[in-house]
């Protein structure tokens, strides 16, 4: 009955996704004041019965209900509860469920607060959240079916991937899905914007919260990502530019640029074009990102299922959705008049820097993403673009990016003076300049691009806090502290980026239980291997004792392990954080003398790449915070400038 | 009119993006590496027979002694256990079966041929993988037709299923 109860609830959220659309529609119109109490009512509704239905499906998943067939080629009763927790979306069906469940949450939230917009302007925007929700519903209901029965029941279930039975992946999914599909709400916003032609301040302001929330869960999301992919691959890599890692980092790129171009909308309304197409780029990214991934066009680990007919079926609503809102974007924003115009030297030139900036590298990583289809469509010829493409080509920009985040905040609204800058940065610049000299001094042949990245993010890093400086701390608004601690967390996080790549020492090595192998400062000796199990795995553990210089000795197991269900093996490595850096080893196969494949790696710093990421969310939470407390205490037009 | 038009390059590059993505999507779904020796002559090697009492297997071999069936496989791999059965059924039609075991071990691969059945005349090990690379194969198992005069002239590429046997019992019987 609990299926078919959250089938119920899919098709009623789906019939009233399609009420909300219509209403939303009426209620543009002049005269429809009321219409909007009805279309908040019903979006709330429709977000509160997908989460029902999803909940529905985490609860077959937990009683491991094998008649029905997700749960049987998905799950399997031996398994850790967690795991049969995050079954429910580690698979096709489940994962569009939970994108769904999101897109319908996300606008029933803004349904239920938002409180800024014009009425006519935000009765189109849940006009067009419902319609995004109308094509994804029809998507489940009709082709991914997460609540079809099984007839004969089998007796045991598939199991989950055991690559993602990992309690980070437990949480990863919908971590990064608020993020990836919570920036509907930005599109949605512009669509709406765009119907009644309302593209100003106002505007923005209403908007900056939503797209600020969304973006502090891509963020987290593509952090953990990252880290998990660190340890459970077992390639010492945190990023591989996998399609699907480039999948998440392409909205969260464009919704970076969205938050700077917002943020001079809402102060000085300038840019009012291109933040309408950068809202629609930012979902559309996402959704494209759901289509590669989803539709198995690209071969990634990512990918559960491949289904040209699902994949046909996402694309028909790409088309309809990013094709009519670019539509709706050519014929309407021509009569959205042009912003207040402003210095290249200025806080505005710095942001329109950076969204150039970001757009280029936004437009590597696609063209980089897709190149294999589109070479693939023209000559036939299979390739894969890898990490020197990527490396060369969006390394460079990103430098440059990052150079200028740390000048941005140091700048003036509409028009500034280059030696006033020049005095505000000379401190982190001769920082800089000295980390270079030191460099080049004590790290002779360091490799030029991590060395240029370890100089400007130390000196960014320095000149990211420098809008503190001088201030009253206790009186500085916390919007400023949230942009000061994101900057600074991209330069912490770039400082750990060009240390792994500029410091890493890797030893591979045969070895023979007894022998003692040297990585970096460590000295580790390995004592062999045996067997140990786990609740549906077993594995080969390697025993190692690692001790630094003269300190003291401490332990790693690095496992080879094997799953039961499915059967598939997986790396676990064995990682010791210190406090500058990390110790990683791997376990390999053994050869035919008995010897151990073990890979060693030292990597100095490399967690201030995570802990970077993680800066740069609590800097957008702190931005969140206080945007959301001035926008209560103060009128809009009274907001001071940040 | 010129700010119009540049309104409208978004959409313009949606419409190209959608072109190329509909055609990869209506491509036929081959996601293998096809090996490029396909019509060409097997590379030089020689390896060392991989059980005992068994002829191992080289490049000389196969250019002479008729066509045959060549498949890459190794006690570890899975689904070379699923394959087993249909090599089988090849070699009792007659089909002369060659084996290069894959970074495999002589104890290992006897326990292995005991429990899944041996299809196999000779069987080489190929211990660093060189000989499989060389020969264009990037996993195990893959399976190739090779004519009597060395020349590789099919390649399939996965576990045979049921379903394959005919093409692979039709490439055998061009290459003779």
């Amino acid at each position: 009955m609990i299926a078919e109860a959250g089938l119920a609830a899919l098709w009623l959220a789906a019939a009233l996704s399609l009420l909300q659309l219509l209403l939303g529609a009426a209620a543009v119109r002049p005269g429809g004041e009321g219409g909007l109490r009805a279309v908040r009512a019903v979006a709330v509704a429709q977000g509160v019965l997908a989460g029902l239905a999803f909940l529905f499906l985490i609860w077959l998943f937990l009683r491991t209900d094998l008649s029905v067939q997700l749960v049987a080629a998905n799950s399997h009763s031996a398994k850790p509860w967690l795991y049969k927790f995050a079954g429910a979306w580690g698979n096709h069906e489940g994962s569009m469920l939970l994108w769904v469940t999101v897109l319908a949450l996300a606008g029933g939230i803004v349904a239920l607060l938002e409180r800024r917009l014009p009425r006519n302007t935000l009765s189109a925007t849940l006009a067009a959240q419902a319609a995004i929700g109308l094509g994804f519903y029809a998507f489940l209901l009709f082709a991914s079916n997460p609540f079809t029965r099984l007839s004969p029941v089998p007796v045991e279930g598939n199991g989950l991937n055991p690559l993602l039975q990992d309690p980070g992946l437990a949480f990863h999914p919908p971590t990064l899905y608020f993020g990836y599909v919570g920036i509907s709400v930005a599109f949605s916003f512009a669509v709406g914007a765009l119907v009644t032609r309302d593209v100003g301040p106002a505007f923005a302001r209403a908007m900056r919260p939503w797209v600020l929330g969304a973006w502090i869960f891509l963020t987290l999301g593509i952090t953990a990502g990252s880290y998990w992919a660190y340890y459970e691959l077992g390639w010492g890599g945190w990023w591989f530019w996998d399609p699907v890692e480039n999948a998440s980092l392409m909205p969260w790129l464009a919704a970076t640029a969205l938050l700077h171009s917002v943020t001079v909308l809402a102060t000085r309304d300038g840019l009012r074009a291109w933040t309408v197409m950068l809202a629609v780029v930012a979902f559309s990214m996402s959704m494209i990102g759901t289509f590669l991934v989803r539709s198995g066009i690209l071969t990634s680990v990512h990918a559960f299922a491949v289904d040209p007919r699902r994949g046909a079926f996402i694309l028909v609503l790409l088309t309809f959705y990013i094709g009519g809102a670019l539509a709706l974007y050519g014929l309407r924003v021509g009569t959205v008049k042009e912003g207040s115009r402003f210095d290249l030297l200025s806080r505005e030139g710095a942001l329109v820097a950076n969204n150039l900036l970001l757009s280029a590298i936004l437009g590597i990583v696609f063209v980089g993403t897709l190149y294999p289809l589109a070479v693939e469509a023209v000559t036939g010829d299979k390739l894969s673009v890898g990490p020197p493409y990527f490396n060369s080509a969006a390394g460079p920009i990103a430098l440059a990016l990052v150079a200028i985040m740390g000048m941005g905040p140091l700048l003036r609204w509409r028009r500034d003076r280059l030696a006033s800058l020049a005095n505000r940065i000379a401190l982190p610049v001769l920082l800089g300049a000295l980390i270079l000299l030191a460099l080049s001094l004590f790290a002779p042949g360091m490799r030029f691009l991590p060395m240029l990245g370890l100089t400007v993010a130390i000196g960014i890093g320095a000149a990211s806090v420098a809008p503190l400086w001088g201030r009253n701390l206790r009186r500085t608004p916390l919007f400023t502290w949230g942009m000061v601690t994101a900057h600074l967390g991209i330069a912490v996080a770039l400082a750990g980026m060009a240390s792994e790549s500029a410091f890493t020492k890797e030893t591979l090595v045969a070895a023979r239980p007894g022998q003692t192998m040297n990585v970096g400062p460590f000295s580790v000796r390995f004592d062999g291997v045996e067997p140990v199990a786990g609740p549906n795995w077993t594995a080969i553990e390697a025993r190692l004792v690692a001790r630094r210089g003269e300190g003291a000795e401490f332990a790693l197991r690095p496992q080879a392990r094997l799953f039961s269900s499915p059967p598939t093996p997986t790396s676990e490595a064995a990682i010791r954080t210190v406090r500058d850096g990390q110790l990683y080893v791997a376990i390999g196969e053994e050869d035919e003398q008995g010897r151990w494949q073990l890979r060693l790696w030292w990597k100095p710093f490399v967690t201030l790449i995570w802990f970077g990421g993680g800066l740069v969310a609590l800097g957008g939470l702190l931005a969140l915070v206080g945007r959301v407390r001035r926008g209560r205490r103060a009128r809009p037009e009274e907001e001071a400038l940040a | 009119m010129k700010r119009r038009l540049i309104l409208w390059v978004p959409l313009g590059l949606f419409v190209l993006f959608l072109g190329f993505v509909a055609a990869g999507l209506y491509a036929p779904a081959e996601r293998n590496i096809q090996s490029a020796l396909i019509g060409e002559p097997v590379p030089d090697f020689d390896l060392p027979p991989g059980l005992p009492g068994r002829p191992g297997l080289s490049s000389t071999a196969l250019r002479q002694g008729g066509p045959r069936i060549v498949n890459i496989f190794a006690s570890w791999c899975l689904p070379c256990r699923v394959e087993a059965p249909q090599l089988e059924a090849l070699a009792r039609r007659g089909i002369p079966i060659d084996g290069i075991a894959v970074r495999d071990r002589q104890q290992d691969l006897v326990q292995f041929l005991a429990a899944y059945g041996d299809p196999f005349r000779a069987v080489g090990a190929d211990l660093d993988r060189r000989v499989q690379m060389e020969l264009g194969s990037a996993g195990v198992p893959e399976t190739f037709v090779i004519d009597g005069a060395g020349i590789i002239r099919h390649q399939h590429i996965g576990a045979i299923t049921e379903a394959d046997m005919p093409a692979i019992v039709a490439a055998w019987e061009a290459a003779r």
